[in-house]
């Protein structure tokens, strides 16, 4: 898609049009049907204006589309899978318990380490600079946030972009820094495989 | 599976029978009585006209104690008055298709010597929210006549009903033997009720929640079952999304002995179900919870004994639950993949690669549900292992129109092709092609279901840019079994006059942003004899395609048209010629006051008893 796609709304719609309401779209005489149209997003050179949209549909709808109630059909108990269905486990060294977290909630790696400065109250973000580390204050240890991937292999937190990580991270450790100096932070070859 | 309205929880068309046509019954009623010459199909050889009550003893004794299907039953009560009345005082199972059909009181007098009672309430697109709150379907007249009819009712069960703690309260107090409760897709009640249910109903062997929204009162429901040994035989709950009190639930495992089917919350961590799964062994369903750890628990060696926990469970022959999965955790339950014939992944976000070492040991695999995260990819493995499939349903991660879904028409081919005794598919996607569909349709004849929901309004063929007007059309001249079909896409009129022409025992039929003109709705109308439910949404049908279904009506259980071309001055034309018709026709947007052209909801269908007297303000019965 074109960039200048990627900051309109589908088709080049306005929003008034978009927007959500809670009874069914176009009240009044007009039908919501007849302001629906057939998608052309995935059809490649349609999503350059919305005139071409009109061009490629075989019938004829206008291009306006706007949210529909109870459409798809799907229960409103299956509706929210998307939230809070990244969830991992988190392990401290020397800690007996473990935590489990939603990666789902953060939206970069700087959230990731507030979510575990909540997590674990006994640890405070460190603020050095391009580093990503968690101290215990109290007695001065250092723990760098680590993860497993898809392929069953240890990463340093921070070296993929955030989409990536949470794609492959399969559970995350704290691992303390002393013993964090066998992790490679980054070797290109290791980037492409975990994509 | 499904044929026991109490055991259709994962499949949920249980529908078998037309309903009684009112108008025959009446003719059942002017019938002369007994010792009808036309009953000559009694094994009396004589030609002495028997006296009724040796006809009567005949009649039960010969006939009706070997009918239970309720169509069976219903042809019987027309025979002549004399079996009419032998058959009310037989049934013992009574289907209520819509509560608004007929009076609890005239169901109550007439069926005499109930114990099971089946009651459907509000129509499938209240799912989706296109009925407004507080439309109606209460239980409450129904407990309350049967409270006073049927003291040895044993079996409620209830879909699209609303239920009061008062309700179940009520319930719990009148029936001494009642066995079993199972409430789908119903609301209104909360943990008080369930709380009464449990500590009253002494006997109860039954108690599922499917898919209903229950209130969190803050009443500890588990703990409320009686101290001693209980009959529980099934205890779903996996949709009531309220804390329980574990160490109550351990406690009830441990003293129901004859638990058999456990479906579980989220809010029971997999450490917690290991417990439960080490007390109840005999488990042949169970529903998992979260299958994920809670918060403050170490892990440690919980994951071995959770394999050791399924592989002690040797009956477990349904599997569900995974409401907040630990990925990693997935592996505990291949000792019973070999077992499973229903297996339901449909709140599991999981990849094909975490589904197939899972897959391709379910050989017994007969219903599968699953979300689209596992791909074309995850389906293929699917298609490859599990020959024995009947029912598929692929639900989206993501309900959203316009995006890149992650399954498609190759999955879906690819199903049919390795799933041939496929009878029930639920498919949603983002693109599919004619080829594909017609692929299936050829591949699976057994199709009884087929529901295709491309969730892009008005898509057409992904590769040929076509409607998927002959996609369809293969399916209902294909699949010569097909009672249930949902269509979507970009569809004309000429997909209807496929489903009219070939779809002769199409009993469901749902629409969606489909066809051109009243033509479409009409041959639908006019060419499917058996149509008893038709749901339409957003689609241009108006007043002359609602003519062309007169002659049909009384035969449907409803009709649904939300969003169509619909003029009120229509609807009362209807309403006119049909006495027995209820019309109702209901605003969307309670806010809205003044009316537009068009009506917003016109939901109609039958009734013996005329108009229900519990309408709320947004709702008009022309």
């Amino acid at each position: 898609m074109s960039p200048e796609n990627e900051q309109q709304s589908p088709a080049g719609l306005n929003y008034d049009e978009t927007k959500l309401t809670l009874g069914l779209p176009g009240s009044g005489s007009k039908r919501g049907f007849s302001e629906t149209t057939v998608v052309g997003l995935n059809l490649g050179s349609s999503c350059s204006s919305s005139t071409t949209v009109d061009d490629e549909v075989k019938t004829h709808r206008p291009p306006a589309k706007a949210q529909v109630v109870g459409w798809p059909p799907v229960r409103g108990s299956r509706r929210n899978l998307m939230t809070s269905c990244k969830y991992v486990k988190v392990a401290v060294d020397g800690a007996p318990y473990l935590r489990k977290m939603d990666l789902e909630t953060c939206k970069s790696y700087q959230q990731l380490l507030g979510a575990l400065e909540d997590l674990f109250s006994f640890l405070t973000i460190r603020n050095d600079t391009n580093e990503r580390k968690l101290m215990d204050l109290a007695n001065g240890v250092e723990y760098v946030p680590t993860y497993e991937d898809r392929d069953g292999d240890w990463m340093l937190v921070g070296d993929v972009p955030w989409n990536m990580f949470v794609e492959s991270c399969k559970r995350l450790r704290l691992m303390k820094s002393s013993e964090a100096i066998g992790l490679a932070p980054r070797t290109p070859s290791k980037c492409t495989s975990s994509s | 599976m499904g044929e026991d309205p109490s055991s259709s929880q994962m499949s949920e068309d249980d529908d078998r029978s037309p309903p009684l046509d009112p108008i025959s019954s009446n003719k059942a009623r002017n019938c002369s009585g007994s010792g009808c010459p036309s009953s000559s199909s009694s094994s009396s050889t004589d030609y002495i006209i028997p006296y009724p009550d040796q006809v009567l003893e005949n009649v039960l004794e010969n006939v009706l104690c070997f009918l239970t299907a309720r169509q069976d039953r219903n042809a019987a009560s027309l025979v002549c008055k004399s079996w009419y009345r032998a058959e009310a005082l037989t049934r013992s199972e009574l289907f209520i298709g819509n509560c608004y059909a007929v009076s609890p009181r005239r169901a109550t007098d007439r069926f005499s010597r109930v114990r099971a009672v089946s009651i459907k309430g509000k129509p499938r697109f209240a799912d989706f929210n296109l009925m407004p709150a507080h439309w109606g379907a209460h239980f409450g007249p129904w407990v309350s006549a049967m409270a006073k009819a049927y003291p040895w009712l044993e079996k409620v069960y209830l879909k699209r009903m609303s239920v009061t703690d008062d309700d179940l309260a009520l319930l719990a107090e009148s029936f001494p033997g009642f066995k079993e409760l199972v409430l789908v897709c119903c609301d209104g009640f909360g943990t008080s009720g369930l709380a009464v249910v449990a500590s009253k109903c002494r006997q109860l062997r039954v108690l599922d929640l499917i898919e209903s929204e229950v209130i969190d009162d803050d009443v500890d429901w588990i703990c409320c079952f009686p101290e001693s040994q209980t009959c529980l035989e099934s205890l779903m709950f996996d949709c009531v999304e309220c804390h329980v009190n574990f160490e109550a639930l351990e406690r009830l495992v441990i003293r129901s002995p004859s638990l058999k089917k456990l479906r579980l919350n989220r809010y029971v961590s997999i450490g917690q179900l290991h417990h439960l799964m080490v007390r109840a062994p005999q488990l042949t369903h169970l529903g998992t919870g979260s299958f994920s750890s809670s918060e403050g628990n170490a892990q440690g060696d919980q994951e071995l004994d959770c394999v050791s926990a399924f592989a002690a469970c040797k009956s477990i022959v349904c599997l569900s639950g995974f409401k907040e999965i630990f990925v990693d955790q997935l592996p505990a339950i291949y000792p019973v993949c070999a077992n499973l014939t229903n297996l339901n992944f449909s709140y599991a976000n999981i990849s094909a690669e975490q589904l197939k070492p899972v897959i391709r040991n379910c050989h017994k695999l007969q219903t599968f549900w699953v979300l689209d995260s596992v791909c074309d990819e995850g389906l293929k493995a699917v298609a490859a292992t599990c020959k024995e499939l009947r029912e598929l349903r692929v639900f989206p991660v993501d309900p959203r129109e316009d995006i890149e879904g992650p399954v498609s028409e190759i999955g879906f081919q690819a199903i049919s092709e390795g799933c041939r005794k496929l009878q029930s598919i639920l498919y949603f996607c983002q693109r599919m092609t004619n080829e594909a569909v017609k692929a299936m349709s050829r591949n699976c004849p057994d199709l009884v279901v087929f529901r295709l929901c491309i969730m892009g309004r008005h898509r057409p063929d992904h590769v040929t840019g076509e409607s998927m007007d002959e996609g369809f059309g293969a399916i209902v001249m294909n699949c010569k079994k097909l009672t249930r079909l949902a269509v979507s896409g970009l569809l004309t009129d000429q997909a209807f006059s496929y489903i009219g022409q070939y779809g002769k025992l199409v009993r469901t039929l749902s629409v969606a942003f489909a066809g051109d003109s009243d033509m479409a709705l009409q041959y639908v109308l006019e060419g499917c004899p058996k149509l008893q439910k038709l749901e339409i949404r957003d689609s241009p049908f108006g007043d002359s395609a609602l003519r062309s279904g007169l002659h049909h009506y009384y035969n449907m259980r409803f009709l649904w048209m939300s969003s169509c071309l619909l003029t009120r001055q229509g609807c009362r034309d209807i309403a006119r010629a049909l006495p027995r018709l209820v019309v109702e026709v209901i605003k969307s947007d309670q806010q809205q006051v003044e009316t537009g052209e068009y009506v917003d909801i016109l939901y109609m269908y039958r009734s013996l008893d005329g108009q229900r007297d519990d309408i709320p303000k947004f709702v008009d019965i022309l």
